[in-house]
């Protein structure tokens, strides 16, 4: 079953991957970004990650692509026109995405002792404790600054993209 | 058929996928000519790095592995809305997306 489920939805994550490079618009590309996320949320449902997945569908596959979406909306984005690109991404960056991947395909194939995953696998070692338990036990006792540091993140960031995104209009200051 | 359903899937597999989607995180940001497409293949790359970090979560079965992804969930959040607004910055002052022709600061 988790064999079964995880080659189809990696599958998928890769043909959405791969869609994303090929596609011209970029409403298709944000379209198959979604498939990945969506995937991917699946995929840590089977490692036993049923908050993450759960975030990740709502906060990725939701917030962040509508916002995406919304800005190729606004901005009209047409088709991209493909040129070549910068001699150096094709004389240094090709070769070496190409390195990186087979040498982090050869280090993880020959990992020893990384066990394997199955179905309906769980974390926690005792009965009835679920995901979201430990997950809150330590967010919100050892790692509550981090937290609360991350919302003051959040609020700099709705200022900072309000302050850029704002339309500034010199011209008809006086005229209000 | 019964033995391939109860077959548990090796970890390496997780993320030699991981590793994959990443270098297609990569080469979208080398290929892709379109502002808002470059920054998708950024959001590609970071969850390829949270299925590592979930994988690994599971192996040790630690659950701090699970915490970090949720912080780069809220980071990728908050970048994203600063980046897109930087992105609609841009196309007011320069009236176009790809990538060749912002080049006020290329050597």
């Amino acid at each position: 079953m988790h064999l079964i489920l995880f080659l189809l939805f990696a599958a998928l994550c890769l043909a959405g991957a791969v869609n994303l490079l090929f596609q011209t618009h970029p409403i298709n590309s944000a379209l198959s970004l979604i498939v990945v996320m969506t995937s991917l949320a699946v995929l840590y449902l089977l490692l036993g990650a049923e908050f993450l997945a759960a975030a990740q569908v709502i906060v990725y596959a939701g917030a962040i692509m509508v916002l995406f979406t919304f800005v190729v909306m606004l901005l009209n984005a047409g088709r991209e026109e493909r040129t070549l690109g910068s001699r150096a991404s094709w004389a240094v960056g090709f070769p070496a995405v190409a390195v990186m991947l087979a040498i982090l395909a050869t280090v993880v194939l020959h990992i020893q002792g990384l066990g394997g995953a199955s179905f309906g696998d769980n974390l926690s070692s005792q009965p009835g404790e679920t995901n979201l338990d430990q997950l809150s036990q330590v967010l919100f006792t050892n790692l509550l600054l981090p937290f609360e540091v991350t919302s003051v993140l959040i609020l700099v960031a709705i200022l900072g993209a309000v302050a850029l995104a704002r339309h500034t209009e010199p011209e008809r200051t006086g005229s209000k | 058929m019964m033995h391939l359903l109860q077959q548990e899937v090796p970890l390496s597999l997780y993320l030699l996928l991981s590793a994959v989607l990443f270098s297609l995180g990569i080469m979208g940001f080398l290929i892709k000519r379109n502002l808002i497409t470059v920054f998708m293949s950024i959001e590609l790359m970071l969850n390829a790095v949270n299925l590592s970090f979930v994988t690994f979560a599971h192996h040790w079965h630690a659950v701090k592995g699970q915490i970090f992804v949720f912080f780069v969930m809220m980071v990728a959040a908050a970048e994203a809305a600063v980046g897109l607004a930087i992105i609609i910055a841009v196309f007011r002052a320069r009236a176009t997306l790809a990538v060749d022709r912002i080049d006020l600061m290329k050597l």
